[in-house]
């Protein structure tokens, strides 16, 4: 969050002409950043955890990324090249930033803050203030954030053979204390590995000793590629021929996917169930996909294919009186035969919710979408539903899918079905971005009414991109019933469609290695840091607002998205309409080839 | 009619059937199925009398009492649309920030009996918190979110509106707590007055007396005042009016203003209805009147006062009327069913409103 704060206070500093004063804008917007997650409850949160047991908590380490990018901020804005010159406004930023969290501490002492902010709590002004009462702690506070600050400065502009090892030391010794519980776990007791556990790590995390072992080492690496490995590397790569580098391309593929199977096996099953369930967005957001990334149709009411999916599978196979095979002559069906069951009636839905919508365009087209969504969901959760889908208790023992007499009950089993299921969707998600179909549906996002005038069946188009989207949407469900063994309404709110809209945004709409991208990062990491849960959907806020201001493509950008947002359309997200136009006549024109 | 006559618009009808798609099918099926619910429904609902006509003029003061606070809200939706083109996803949740902001004032009064010993001022104390909170928040929110996506075309400033929304929430829930709190209920707001010889929540009357005073001095600022014109100019064509010397941020800043203040009222007063505040509720309301915003004609104010009035006195007859008839159990779950479904058969079927139809021209 902290990186991208600073991109904004840079930009409002910009206009500014004096250090000073562009100096005391960063330093205000990071203080206010430092109050916020005081008075939200990240902060106490973070300071929960350790990074390096009994010395650094996290919440401190925050703390201090504050402090430093003050100064990096500063320097980043500031063209004169002598360092002394740069002392001065670093000083002033970090002071000023310092200072705000200093205000926060006195007027926490003097006024009863915490009957309205439950997060202001007396551990959370220890923590702040060091324990050190209201004037000396809150010295403390505002010279350490202008120490911090020029420290910050300087190594901004240090040389690269000395920034990057800091970097990359201190970002290892980071993880390595975060992810200290799931690092530890994946370590087997007993051997060679488990001494070296021990050495690094006690039960609580990481020691003094073990992070000051695990920065050298990752300094000494980073310095070793940046200083020799990497011209090499670089220009090994760029002497190889197409064909080999299309070899290699290949093989980092297979190596990723090999990864992907054997990390639970060596993770544990926790780490196999976050990446199910990491898979099962990575599904959803590549149905999505289709219909915001490539067709240009924001549908808000997506959550709605994935009930319908979760419930078509539970209805056919469940082992209750709400399934189809307590009060039909419908035999009770086996997971497999009901996934593709389930399949096509999301793309039913899909379709049917398509319709009426067809000629609904842009942001109605998304209240219209999420109306809908919220339709299905207040139908479910109500007793005039309750004799079908079992009103809010929804439907409960749905089996396991079983492969000949196995059951596959365990997360990691379930994971590699969702990982094939992934896999395949995948495929035909990669074949139809670059199909006849594909290109049409890019050209119906740049300019509708200019495909129509050339030829493009937007009813036919836009229904294909509603169903096909469901259709992925609807196979995650079915997934997501089995993995539950159940199906209740509150699991198919509208912050389900926000959450996948969310992750192809971060990730790059029309991007498939996006989706991947933005799921693990919004899925995968909230629930590797659990405590942290109930924040995940402030991130997905401000990930919004940041993405489409800073970064409109997305962290991993399709290829052609990225030449039309670079080259094409400027520096604006979604261009001007000359423009789209233009873009799309011009697919329809490869579309006519 | 005469049979020729019949019979000449007979043969025209009959060679574009062939044209009759598919699509045509389903909506038409949607149309006859929404009318056959509410002919059907309210036909056996008023056959099999279960409700008396006290009943009946409840739900209409209720329907009246939620739709004066839908009416609000949708004005700051009607108006920031037609300034900006830009659905404010978020307005609902800054109208939670004005009902937060007035809970603890509120809290405060009723604790001290302020509330009840000087009721109209203590009322008065709280809707000028909350719509303090709320306007401020509501002018941070442009400068800070909206005004980087002023000549942004396309999807990204409404995605950047849902990211906002979330953000508010979610500031909200982590600030001051997840759970739902409870508005203080003084006594003198259940007590009820006879009019036309029913009794009414007092609680009610003072709810559509904020309401009609609020939407009074809005009209007279948008229809008198130089900003109002200055409003309306840019709502009409942006360019032209900026040509025409009129500061079109200056505009912006003064619509999300408004906007902000009518959804401060409009919080205190759901919250004083429902007698809860909890960082969600703004979601659902504000999702509706902006429905019920569209109804009236997207950009219209008077458009926005009137679908606000006739999406709350649907939605507080509807189940009753509509649902009851046709033997739905339990209607009531069913409220933002009606809701929702008028706003979807509004967005496909007259995009363009009761009173908005130079607008939708012009969009098209």
């Amino acid at each position: 969050m902290s990186a991208a704060t600073v991109d904004l206070a840079d930009r409002a500093c910009h206009r500014e002409r004096s250090p000073f004063r562009r100096a005391l804008g960063v330093g205000l917007v990071l203080g206010v950043v430092a109050v916020y997650g005081a008075t939200v409850g990240i902060l106490p949160l973070m300071d929960a955890r350790w990074v390096i047991v009994d010395v650094v908590s996290l919440g401190d380490a925050a703390l201090i990324a504050i402090g430093l990018s003050a100064g990096a901020a500063v320097a980043a804005r500031t063209t004169s090249s002598e360092f002394w010159r740069l002392a001065p406004p670093s000083l002033l930023a970090g002071g000023v930033a310092g200072a705000l969290v200093a205000l926060l501490t006195l007027a926490m002492q003097v006024l009863p803050l915490r009957r309205i902010f439950i997060a202001l709590s007396p551990d959370l002004l220890k923590a702040l203030n060091f324990g050190l009462g209201a004037p000396l702690g809150g010295a403390v506070l505002i010279v350490s954030g202008a120490l911090l600050a020029v420290l910050g400065a300087a190594l901004t502009r240090a040389p690269e053979g000395l920034r990057k090892p800091v970097i990359v030391g201190l970002a290892f010794v980071v993880i390595f204390g975060v992810f200290q519980e799931l690092i530890q776990i994946m370590m087997p007791s007993g051997g060679a590995i488990d001494a070296l556990r021990q050495s690094v790590y006690t039960w609580e995390g990481l020691t003094l000793g073990g992070a000051l072992t695990i920065f050298l080492l990752a300094s000494f690496g980073a310095f070793v590629w940046t200083e020799w490995l990497r011209g090499r590397a670089r220009e090994r790569v760029r002497r190889l021929s197409p064909a080999q580098r299309r070899r290699a391309k290949a093989a980092r593929v297979f190596l990723f996917v090999l990864l992907l199977v054997l990390l639970p096996i060596v993770a544990g099953s926790y780490i196999g169930q976050v990446m199910m369930l990491v898979g099962l967005y990575i599904l959803m957001g590549m149905g999505l996909n289709l219909e915001v990334g490539l067709a240009g149709l924001l549908d808000l009411g997506f959550v709605a294919f994935f009930a319908v999916g979760a419930y078509a599978t539970a209805i056919l196979t469940a082992d209750s009186s709400h399934a189809l095979a307590s009060y039909t002559a419908i035999p009770s069906l086996s997971y497999w035969a009901a996934m593709p069951i389930a399949v096509l009636a999301s793309v039913v839905v899909g379709v049917l919710f398509g319709i009426p919508v067809l000629g609904v365009r842009g942001d109605y087209l998304a209240v219209a979408t999420m109306g809908l969504g919220e339709i299905v969901r207040v139908v479910v959760q109500s007793d005039m539903a309750a004799p079908l889908l079992g009103g809010a208790q929804g439907i409960l023992q749905i089996p396991k899918p079983r492969i000949g007499g196995h059951e596959l009950a365990d997360p990691v089993q379930l994971f590699y079905l969702t990982l094939a299921a992934s896999a395949v969707a995948a495929y035909f998600a990669w074949r139809l971005e670059n199909s006849r179909l594909g290109r049409a549906w890019m050209a119906v996002r740049d300019d509708e009414d200019v495909a129509q005038a050339l030829g493009i069946n937007l009813v036919k188009v836009k229904l294909l991109a509603h169903g096909l989207g469901a259709a992925f949407a609807g196979l995650a469900g079915s997934i997501f019933a089995v993995m539950l063994t159940s199906v209740y309404p509150s699991s198919f709110q509208l912050l389900v469609s926000i959450n996948v809209l969310a992750l192809i945004i971060v990730g790059g709409m029309g991007s498939l290695p996006g989706v991947m991208v933005g799921a693990t990062a919004l899925v995968g990491l909230p629930e590797l840091l659990r405590e942290f849960g109930e924040f995940r959907f402030l991130f997905y806020g401000v990930a919004l607002i940041v993405m489409m201001r800073v970064r409109p493509e997305g962290l991993w950008p399709s290829a052609t998205r990225r030449r039309e947002l670079r080259d094409e359309a400027g520096e604006s997200a979604l261009g001007e309409p000359e423009e789209a136009a233009a873009l799309a006549m011009r697919r329809v024109s490869d579309l006519q080839d | 009619m005469t049979d020729v006559a019949r019979g000449r618009t007979l043969v025209p009808k009959l060679s574009s059937l062939s044209r009759f798609t598919f699509v045509d099918v389903v909506l038409w099926a949607l149309r006859i199925g929404v009318v056959m619910v509410v002919v059907g429904g309210s036909v056996g609902t008023l056959i099999r009398g279960r409700y008396g006509a006290v009943q009946w003029f409840e739900f209409l003061v209720f329907g009246v009492t939620m739709g004066s606070v839908y009416a609000l809200v949708a004005l700051g939706y009607t108006m920031v649309y037609g300034v900006l083109r830009l659905i404010n996803f978020a307005h609902g949740d800054i109208m939670m920030t004005g009902a937060f902001s007035g809970y603890f004032v509120a809290a405060a009064f009723a604790g001290s009996g302020f509330l009840d010993r000087e009721r109209v001022l203590a009322m008065l104390a709280i809707m000028a918190v909350a719509v303090a909170t709320s306007t401020t928040i509501a002018l941070l929110t442009e400068r800070l979110a909206y005004r980087p996506f002023r000549h942004v075309r396309g999807l990204a400033p409404l995605i950047c509106a849902i990211g906002v929304s979330f953000f508010l929430e979610q500031t909200f829930r982590g600030a001051f707590g997840a759970g739902v709190r409870a508005y203080p209920d003084p006594k003198w707001q259940s007590g009820t007055l006879s009019v036309l010889g029913f009794g009414v929540p007092i609680l009610q009357i003072m709810v559509v007396a904020a309401a009609l005073v609020s939407m009074a001095v809005l009209y007279v600022i948008v229809q008198r005042t130089k900003m109002g014109t200055a409003m309306r100019a840019v709502s009409e064509d942006a360019e032209a009016a900026a040509l025409m010397g009129i500061d079109v941020d200056k505009v912006v800043v003064f619509t999300f203003a408004l906007g902000g203040a009518m959804a401060g009222v409009a919080g205190v007063c759901y919250a004083f209805i429902f007698k809860q505040v909890y960082f969600y509720m703004g979601f659902t309301p504000g999702i509706k009147a902006f429905g019920a915003a569209v109804l009236g004609g997207i950009g219209s104010v008077p458009g926005a006062m009137l679908g606000g009035l006739f999406l709350g006195i649907v939605e507080s007859v509807g189940p009753a009327l509509f649902l009851d008839g046709i033997g739905i159990p339990a209607p009531y779950q069913l409220r933002d069913l009606i809701a929702f479904t008028l706003l979807i058969m509004v967005l496909i079927f007259r995009p363009y409103g009761i009173l908005g139809e130079r607008m939708a021209k012009k969009r098209a």
